[in-house]
This record gives C-alpha cells, structure tokens and sequence, in this order.
C-alpha cells in the first residue's frame, strides 16, 4: 500500500494533467464541468495540505520514479512555491465555480468540454512550473500552461480573440525559446539541469561569458511572459478579447507564476551576489518597473473596456512585485512575494467583477455601464472594494504590500522610489473612480442597464468570496506576509541585508 | 580568434544565422503564414544548438555495439576500466548495459546466436533494400572495424569508443512535440483568422479592425 501523503507532490499535477483528457473522452457540459470543478477542489485541498507539510516538517524533496537527482526530476516544496501553488490553485477552484454562468453564455456550448479540458491543463502548467525543480521540466510546463492558454483566450467570442491568441503565442513561443537557448547554454557548462545542482556547480565569480548570454536570455525570456513593461504588448489584447472566465483565472495567475520562475532564476540559481552585484539587474527592474508603472497607468486612464482598463492595470502591478525584486532587501522581496498573493486576489476579483457587468449587460464597454450601481449593487459594491484593494487603500490587501515596499524602499534608501510608488497609487486612484464615478453617479442610464438584473447567486458567492478575501488579508497578515518573510529570508544569503547596506554606503562616499 | 577556431565553430554560426533569419522572418513579414514560419525556423536553430552542444568529436550513439558485447568477460572489465574516462556519467550506463549483456549470454548460453543475428541483419538491409544500400554497407564496415579494434587491441577498445551525449538530443525530442504542437496551434488560429477577416496580412486585418 503506497502511502498517499508522500505522493501529494506528483498527485498535484497529475490529477489536473489526467483529468483533462478524461475531459475530452467524457464530453457533455455538465459532466465535465463538475468532473473539473471536482479537480480543482481536489488540487487546492493538496496544494494545501502541502504547505502544512511544509510549514511542519519543512521543504519537501519529492523524486520522481524514484529516480536520485540529478539524474531524475525532483520535485520540491518549499515556502514560495506553496504559497504561489497554494493561491494558483485556490483562484482556479474559486473561478471555475463562479464561472459556469459566464461560460454558458460566451462560450458556445459544443466546445464547453474542450473548454474545461484547456482550463485544467493551463492549472497544470501553472502548478507544475512551481513545483518543479528542474529546469527544463519548467520550460515543458511553460509551454503546456501557454499552449492551453492561447487555445483558451481564441475561445472570445469576436473575432478578434483568436488575432489575439496569435499575437500572444508568437511573443510567448519567442519568450520560451529564449528561456530554452538559456537553460541549453546553463546545461552546456554545468551538465545538469537540477536547479540546486546547477546552482551548486555555477561559478558565478570567474565562469565564462557564456554565463552572461544564459542569463539575459533566460531574463528576457521570462519577461515576455511576465509582460514587463516594454514587452507587454500582447497582454491587453488577450486579457480584452479572451472570455471573462478565462481572462479572470489568467490575469489572476499566469504572470504571477512567471513572476515566481523568475525568482528562482535569480535567486535559486544564479544567486543574488551575481544577479545584483555583477550584474545591474537591480538598476534594470528598477526602471523599467518604474517607467512600466507610469505608462500603463496612464494607458489604463484612457481605455473605454474596463477588461482592457484592468489589462494596463496589470502591466503596472507587475512594475511593483519587480520593484520588490530589484531592491532586493529581505523586506522588499518580501513585499513583492505578498504582492503576488495579494494581486493576484484584487485582480481575479476585479475580473470577475466584470465577468458579471458582461454575463448581465453584454458588453465591458464603461460607456455600456452607466448607472449599473441601480440595477446591480452587490456587483458595483464588490468593484469599489476591489478597487480600494488595486488602490492600495488601508484595511485592504493591496495596502499591506505596498506598504511594506514603500518602508522598504525607505530602508534601502531608495526615496525615489518611494516617491513614484505614491505617485502612482493617485493614477490607480483615477482609473478605478472613473469606473465607479461610471456606475453609481451617472445621471443616464445605458440602454442595456436599464433591462439587466443583479447577477445569479452563484456568481456573486464565489465573487465575494474572493472579494471579502483582499479584506480579511488587509486586516489579518500574519498567514501571507508570514509565508512570504519565510520564504525571502529562505532565498536571500543570511547577511544579505547588512551586506547590501555597506555596499551602498561603500559605493557613495 | 584564428580563422582555424572561426571554423571550428561553424555549427554555432549557422544556429546564429538561423535564429537571426527566424527571428527577422517573425519581426518583418505581415503574412501570418510566414511568420509561423519564420517561427519554426527560430525554433529550428535552437534545436541545433542544443544537438551542437551534446555531439561529442567522433563520438557516437550511446549505444553498445554489438562487438563489444559478444566478446565475453574482458569487456567486463573495459567497462569498469572506461569509467574513469570521459563522463562518468554515461560510461556508468555502458558498463551496466555490457554486465547485464554478458549475464544474459552466459546464461542462455546464445552466444553465437547472437553473433548470426547481427549477421542476418546486416545481410538483410544489403539484399532487400538496394536504395538503402549503401547506409548498410557504410554500417557493416563500421561494425567490422570495431571488431577488427578489439581483436587487436583489445586493451584500447574501451577508449576508442567516444559517446556523444544523449541527453541535448532527448531534451530536443521533447522540443520538437511542443514546436510541433504551437505551429498546429497557430494554424489553427490562422484557419480562423481568414474564416473571419477573409485574409492572412496582418496590416490588412488591422485595416478591418479600425474601420469596424
């Protein structure tokens, strides 16, 4: 009898992995859907259940076959990649049980089966990206997790979705080639693709220049699917022209995952003494996390779509969680690690929000919305509480992080820095007014306003659920900054801190 | 850098020409088609590089030929012998596959059946197939020089024998699905591009999507 708590790390891809070609077999709507919803369950309870084990007992090494690493792949669960496999799955669950009414209506119903199948094995890709802990296991997850996301965002209905869907899986494939052409040139001068073991053999001091072309590219790789700013390009068509649900579950997940793989790159294997000391890639997230925020910011002011208003939002968000990466202090890196969390929560929510406002008023166009605070209070509610979360506002979970970036860049003596981070909460401040100025104080009701109704039930109890959660994590920090402390204290050196403090008063006489 | 090492690394500049022509293809072309092929080609050189690093100067498949194995307990200790060579790593597996060979041929006591098997073979491909003809015989004088090796030096045969790393190849392997699987899907969505816009030039679609 194998004992099934040593095999939850397998367990926890291979579940969703297999469920989703049952999925095609089984076909009919119903059927599948609660089969995925099932898997979903299911993989959250595990994800879980791991970062129990992990909290007691402490990382888990998991190896495949039974196979010793380097030789075999080796999972592992550590602090991070629970936390992030933990919100990954739970915003999955929670997305796929709020969906089903959205789904029937924008998704016609003879590719719903297909629909559920891509859906689980985008979650997969997700989740096997963080646990696993071999290099080019990431690279075959990236691609499983993208490929099922471009099938999922040409499932729009305009025509338009399936450009998008193009647009994004030629960035993407370039993005994961570059990843490849690095993980081959990491492979040539250590002759393992185990991160640990990698990261063991590299010689960051005196190892040639091959260790500089890796690098960048593996950087520019993953920045394409991250959407940094100049590379973003292809997010806000997809997150505009992709159905709600899909866009929900992908804007809530898939660029925090990679945010995640990019963590591990800099601080897993090449180590942060390389990353930030022989490189300037401090100085590089640095500005173009703070030219990305400004600009997409501002983008996001003008746009009419709110999908495509949220879409620029995320652009910027995604500036700040690499602003906590590049000060990378114990407290900054902490704060981007909570942002992940907490972005991830504000933004699932803010989508599903929409999702509603599209299910009732057929369309994502502010100027379609007006007046809907009338007709659909608890939705417009949950936006003015989503929004506050996006803002930053106290007592929400988007508070909590920027708070702990903003003394943190106080500490690293960055002002600078400081300064834009609340200069660009008063342009986050503009674009979610704006929406709720839109639904509560119009004086003229949209045409299709006027007919809508609130959204079922069983939307709305999933939607607040995951709304009241930026609540209760802006009040009770403990459990996500907690994990999140752990886990930056985990990746960065023992005396990093005090040694990056004298580097910097060292370098400015 | 001499001319002689420019040379010597041809194979990395043809992966650079490619990638550079791949990635040129996706960047300037407006129809769709070419630049998924442009795509594949970008893919392609990465599959080259990744062949290039793993090939080893004059070393072969890792695989045991068929000499070293029929030629009993002495290879047994080639392969102990070669683990001290050139990567620990695969003559690990070489010296357990020869081991386990030898067990098998002991036992059943095959050994020459073995040997005529290999010789069928052989005789197969020369006969049936006259195209293949001359692949099977480049084969066999392959495999008659090994033997001629062993049976001479049987001390060197070990050493003579360099394998190329297997590793880059399989990892191409699974490369190779997934470009096979995002070319697929790009099609497809091109498929439904020209359903809807009735054209696959990009600068035309986006013509349809302002006047929309």
């Amino acid at each position: 009898m194998i004992d099934v708590f040593s095999q939850l790390p397998i367990l926890l891809v291979a579940i969703p992995l297999f469920a989703a070609p049952i999925c095609v077999l089984l076909g009919g709507r119903w059927l599948t859907y609660l089969l995925s919803l099932t898997v979903c369950g299911t993989t959250f309870a595990i994800a879980v259940g791991l970062l129990q084990q992990v909290g007691k007992f402490g990382t888990i090494h998991y190896e495949i076959g039974n196979w010793k690493p380097p030789y075999g792949i080796e999972y592992v669960v550590d602090p991070l990649s629970g936390f992030v496999m933990m919100f990954v799955s739970a915003l999955a669950a929670v997305v796929l049980l709020y969906g089903k009414p959205s789904i029937d209506a924008e998704i016609p119903r003879s590719k719903h089966y297909l629909f559920y199948a891509c859906y689980l094995l985008c979650m997969t890709g997700l989740l096997g990206m963080c646990i696993t802990g071999d290099l080019f296991n990431v690279f075959v997850f990236l691609e499983i997790n993208s490929l099922a996301s471009y099938a999922l965002i040409s499932l729009g209905r305009t025509r338009r979705a399936p450009l998008a869907a193009l647009q994004y899986l030629i960035l993407g494939t370039i993005g994961a080639t570059f990843f490849l052409i690095g993980i081959g040139l990491l492979y040539q001068m250590t002759g393992t693709l185990n991160m640990s073991d990698i990261a063991g053999r590299l010689d960051t001091e005196t190892g040639p220049r091959t260790l500089l072309v890796a690098f960048g590219f593996m950087t520019v790789g993953l920045f394409v699917k991250m959407a940094v700013f100049p590379l973003h390009s292809w997010l806000p068509n997809s997150y505009c022209y992709a159905p709600s649900v899909v866009t929900a579950f992908v804007a809530a997940t898939a660029t925090k995952v990679s945010v995640y793989a990019f963590i591990r790159l800099v601080f897993g294997i090449f180590k942060p003494d390389f990353a930030f000391e022989q490189m300037p890639l401090g100085a590089l997230l640095i500005g173009l996390s703070i030219v990305g925020i400004f600009v997409a910011s501002i983008a996001a002011i003008f746009q009419d779509d709110v999908k495509r208003l949220l879409a620029y939002s995320s652009v910027a968000q995604i500036g700040y969680m690499l602003l906590g990466i590049g000060m990378a202090t114990t407290q900054t890196l902490t704060a981007g690690i909570v942002h992940m969390f907490n972005h991830a929560l504000i933004k699932g929510g803010l989508f599903m929000v929409v999702g509603c406002f599209v299910l009732r008023l057929g369309s994502s166009r502010l100027s379609d919305w007006r007046g809907a605070a009338k007709t659909m209070p608890w939705t417009s509610l949950a936006w003015a509480i989503g929004g506050l979360g996006l803002i930053g506002v106290p007592m929400t979970a988007g508070f909590v992080s920027k708070w702990l970036l903003l003394t943190g860049a106080f500490q690293a003596e960055q002002p600078l820095v400081a300064g834009v981070m609340l200069m660009s909460s008063l342009l986050a401040v503009v674009y979610v007014w704006r929406v709720v100025e839109t639904l509560y104080f119009s004086e003229q009701l949209s045409p299709a306003v006027e007919k809508s109704k609130e959204a079922p039930v069983w939307m709305l109890v999933p939607m607040y659920l995951v709304i009241l959660a930026v609540v209760v994590f802006g009040v009770w920090t403990p459990f996500s900054v907690g994990l999140a402390a752990e886990a930056a204290e985990s990746l960065l050196p023992t005396d990093w801190d005090s040694a990056v403090t004298n580097m910097d008063a060292g370098g400015a006489p | 850098m001499s001319v002689e090492q420019f040379l010597g690394l041809y194979n990395y500049w043809v992966v650079i020409f490619l990638m550079m022509t791949g990635f040129y293809i996706v960047i300037a072309r407006n129809n769709l088609i070419k630049t998924v092929i442009g795509l594949n080609i970008f893919q392609i050189s990465v599959i080259l590089l990744y062949v290039s690093i793993g090939k080893v100067s004059a070393g072969t498949a890792p695989i045991v030929p068929p000499a070293l194995v029929s030629h009993g307990h002495t290879e047994v200790a080639h392969g102990d012998h070669a683990s001290h060579g050139h990567s620990a790593h695969h003559v690990d597996g070489h010296s357990a596959g020869v081991k386990k060979k030898n067990g098998k041929h002991a036992d059943a006591d095959q050994h020459d059946h073995g040997h005529a098997d290999d010789h069928d073979k052989h005789d197969g491909h020369a006969h049936d197939h006259d195209s293949s003809k001359l692949g099977a015989t480049g084969q066999e004088g392959e495999s008659s020089d090994d033997s001629h090796d062993s049976s001479h030096e049987p001390t060197h045969d070990s050493h003579a024998i360099v394998y190329s790393n297997p590793l880059p190849s399989v990892l191409m392997l699974t490369a190779i699905v997934v470009g096979i699987a995002t070319t697929a899907l790009a099609l497809a969505l091109i498929v439904r591009i020209r359903e809807d816009y009735g054209t696959i030039e990009e600068d035309e679609i986006l013509e349809l999507d302002r006047a929309a």
